[in-house]
C-alpha cells in the first residue's frame, strides 16, 4: 500500500497473518513427517496368551530343598520345595533390576546373582538392594501333578 | 612412476588447490612440554575407532541377527571362518581398549583444563562421543546373545526404565517390547551398526576439524606450562610419524591380546534360566554396578536404585558441562578445585572398580 509520501508501508496485520499461516503450515508439515516415524518406533503390543496356570511336573520329581525356574507364559517363576517338603512359588524376576533369581541351598535363601539381593523363603526381601518382596504364586498339587497358578 | 604420481598430483592440484592444504599442514605445530605425552591418546583412540569400523564390517559379513541365529553365527565365525576367531577377538579387545584410551584422553584433557575457552565445543563433542562409545559397548555386548549379555541388557534397560517420567517409554523403546527378547536384539543390532556409527562419525568430524582450526591446547601457564614461547614440533611429519609408530605398537598389542586371551562366547541366552553366579558387567560399568550394590533398597522416599541412577546422571551432566561452570579456567587462572574433583572421581572409579572386580 502506498502512503502519501510515496513509501510502501508494511501492513503489519497482513504480515502477521502470513507468519501464522507459514509457521503453522511448517509445524503441521514437520508433525506429519515425524508422527509416522515416532509411531513406528513404538513396538506394537503383542497378543500375549494370558496364562493362569501351568503344569510343572510330578511331585516325585521335585527334590526337597531345591528350587527351579518354571515358564509361566513369558515370565519366569521360581518353584521352591523346602527341606520340609512344602511347595512355594514366587515370581523369579528380581524386584531390583529385572534379573532372574535362584535358590541358594547353602544359604537357604532366594538369591539374585546380579546385585547380591536376598529374599527369604516367603519371598520377602531381607538383604541387598531389592526394594520389594517377590510376588507369590499359588502351588496346587492334584494327585501327583504339581500346578502353579496366579494368586487369586 | 614418480613422474606419474607428480602428474596425478598436478592434475588434482590444478582443480582443487591442494597447495593450500599442504601449506596448512606444513604450518601445524605441536607444543612440547612435560605433559606432551597425553596428546597421543586422542590419536590412539582414533586409530582404535578405525579398527572397530574395519573389523565390524568384516564381522557383518557373517553375523546373523535374531534369537535363533545370533549365537550360532558367532560360533560359526569363531570356529569355521578362517581367522574369524582373530577378527572377533580383536573387535572385542579393541572395544575395551578404545574405552580405556578415550577415558585417558578425557581425563588428561580435564586435568590440563583444555576444555576452557575457546575449546568448549571440542570438549562437548568429545564427551558425546564418549557416551556413544559406552552405547556402542552396551549394544555390541548383546549381539552374541549369550547369557551374560542377556542379563546385562535386562539390568541396563531396566535402569533406563527407572528414570522418572520418560523411563518406561524409553525402556520399551530400547527393548522393542516389555521384555528383553529377539526384538531387543534386532534393535541393538540396528543401533550398533547404523545409528551410533552415523552420529559418531559426524561428531568425530566436528571434533577433528576443531582441533585443526584451533590447534593443540597448551597447559595453563602456572600449571606446568613454561609460559614463555613454547618449544614445538612440526605436526607433519615429526608428530605424525610418532603417532604412526604408537599405532603400530597398539596394533601389535591387540594381536597379542587376541591370540593369547581370545574372547569367550559363553553360554547361549535362556530367558528361563537364573542369572549365573558371579555375573558382572564390563569393567567400565563396574564402578556404577558396585555402587548400586551398596545402596539399600529404600532411601527415604526413593527406591535405592532411583537414587543411585539419578546420582550418576547428575554427575555425568555436571562433568560434561564443566567448561561452563569452571569459571577460573575460563579466565586462564589456575583451578585447583577442578583438579581435586578430578582426582576424587578417578579415585572413586578405581576403588569401586577394584571392589567390584574382587567381589
Amino acid at each position: 500500500m502506498k502512503t502519501s509520501d510515496g513509501y510502501h508501508r508494511v501492513d503489519e496485520e497482513k504480515r502477521d497473518f502470513l507468519k501464522w499461516i507459514l509457521s503453522g503450515g511448517l509445524i503441521a508439515f514437520v508433525g506429519s513427517v515425524l508422527y509416522p516415524v515416532l509411531a513406528y518406533l513404538k513396538p506394537p503390543a503383542q497378543g500375549e496368551v494370558e496364562v493362569s496356570s501351568v503344569k510343572v511336573g510330578k511331585l516325585g520329581d521335585i527334590p526337597k530343598d531345591s528350587g527351579q525356574i518354571v515358564k509361566f507364559g513369558s515370565k519366569p517363576v521360581i518353584l521352591l520345595r523346602t527341606a520340609a517338603g512344602e511347595l512355594r512359588a514366587f515370581s523369579a524376576t528380581c524386584t531390583h533390576l529385572d534379573c532372574t533369581v535362584q535358590y541358594r541351598k547353602d544359604l537357604g535363601v532366594i538369591w539374585c546373582a546380579c546385585h547380591n539381593g536376598k529374599y527369604d523363603l516367603n519371598g520377602h526381601n531381607i538383604s541387598g538392594p531389592p526394594p520389594r518382596p517377590l510376588s507369590a504364586y499359588r502351588v496346587v498339587v492334584q494327585g501327583d501333578e504339581v500346578f502353579v497358578s496366579k494368586e487369586s | 612412476m614418480n613422474t606419474l604420481l607428480k602428474k596425478l598430483y598436478a592434475w588434482v592440484d590444478e582443480r582443487v588447490q591442494l597447495e593450500d592444504l599442504v601449506q596448512f599442514l606444513g604450518k601445524k605445530y605441536v607444543p612440547i612440554h612435560r605433559h606432551s605425552i597425553w596428546y597421543y591418546f586422542g590419536g590412539v583412540s582414533l586409530f582404535l575407532f578405525i579398527i572397530q569400523v574395519v573389523t565390524g564390517i568384516l564381522l557383518l559379513l557373517y553375523y546373523k541377527s535374531g534369537e535363533a541365529l545370533a549365537f550360532e553365527s558367532i560360533q560359526f565365525i569363531m570356529s569355521k571362518v578362517q581367522f574369524g576367531w582373530l577378527i572377533r577377538s580383536i573387535h572385542s579387545w579393541t572395544a575395551n581398549l578404545f574405552i580405556l584410551t578415550a577415558m585417558i584422553h578425557m581425563f588428561s584433557v580435564y586435568f590440563e583444563k583444555s576444555y576452557r575457552k575457546p575449546r568448549e565445543i571440542t570438549w562437548l563433542t568429545g564427551m558425546l562421543m564418549f557416551f556413544l562409545a559406552l552405547g556402542f559397548g552396551f549394544s555390541g555386548y548383546l549381539l552374541p546373545w549369550n547369557e551374560l549379555a542377556f542379563f546385562a541388557t535386562k539390568v541396563g534397560t531396566d535402569i533406563a526404565g527407572v528414570v522418572p517420567i520418560i523411563g518406561k517409554p524409553l525402556m520399551v523403546f530400547l527393548r522393542g517390547g516389555q521384555e528383553v527378547t529377539g526384538a531387543t536384539l534386532s534393535r541393538f543390532f540396528g543401533f550398533h551398526v547404523a545409528v551410533l556409527p552415523g552420529i559418531f562419525t559426524v561428531l568425530l568430524g566436528v571434533h577433528l576439524i576443531l582441533i585443526q582450526r584451533q590447534g593443540m591446547s597448551e597447559p595453563l601457564t602456572d600449571e606446568g606450562g613454561a609460559g614463555q614461547p613454547q618449544k614445538t614440533m612440526p605436526f607433519f611429519p615429526n608428530f605424525l610419524l610418532r603417532d604412526l609408530l604408537l599405532w603400530l605398537i597398539v596394533l601389535n598389542l591387540l594381536a597379542i591380546l587376541a591370540v593369547f586371551f581370545p574372547w569367550e562366547l559363553g553360554k547361549k541366552a535362556d530367558a528361563f534360566a537364573s542369572a549365573p553366579a558371579g555375573i558382572k558387567p564390563e569393567w567400565y560399568f563396574l564402578f556404577m554396578f558396585q555402587t548400586l550394590k551398596y545402596i539399600p533398597g529404600k532411601l527415604w522416599a526413593f527406591d535405592g536404585e532411583v537414587f543411585g541412577i539419578l546420582l550418576f546422571s547428575v554427575g555425568g551432566i555436571l562433568w560434561t558441562l564443566v567448561p561452563f561452570w569452571d569459571r577460573r579456567s575460563q579466565r586462564g587462572e589456575r583451578s585447583r578445585l577442578m583438579t581435586y574433583i578430578g582426582i576424587f572421581v578417578i579415585f572413586y572409579i578405581i576403588v569401586l572398580t577394584i571392589l567390584g572386580w574382587t567381589a
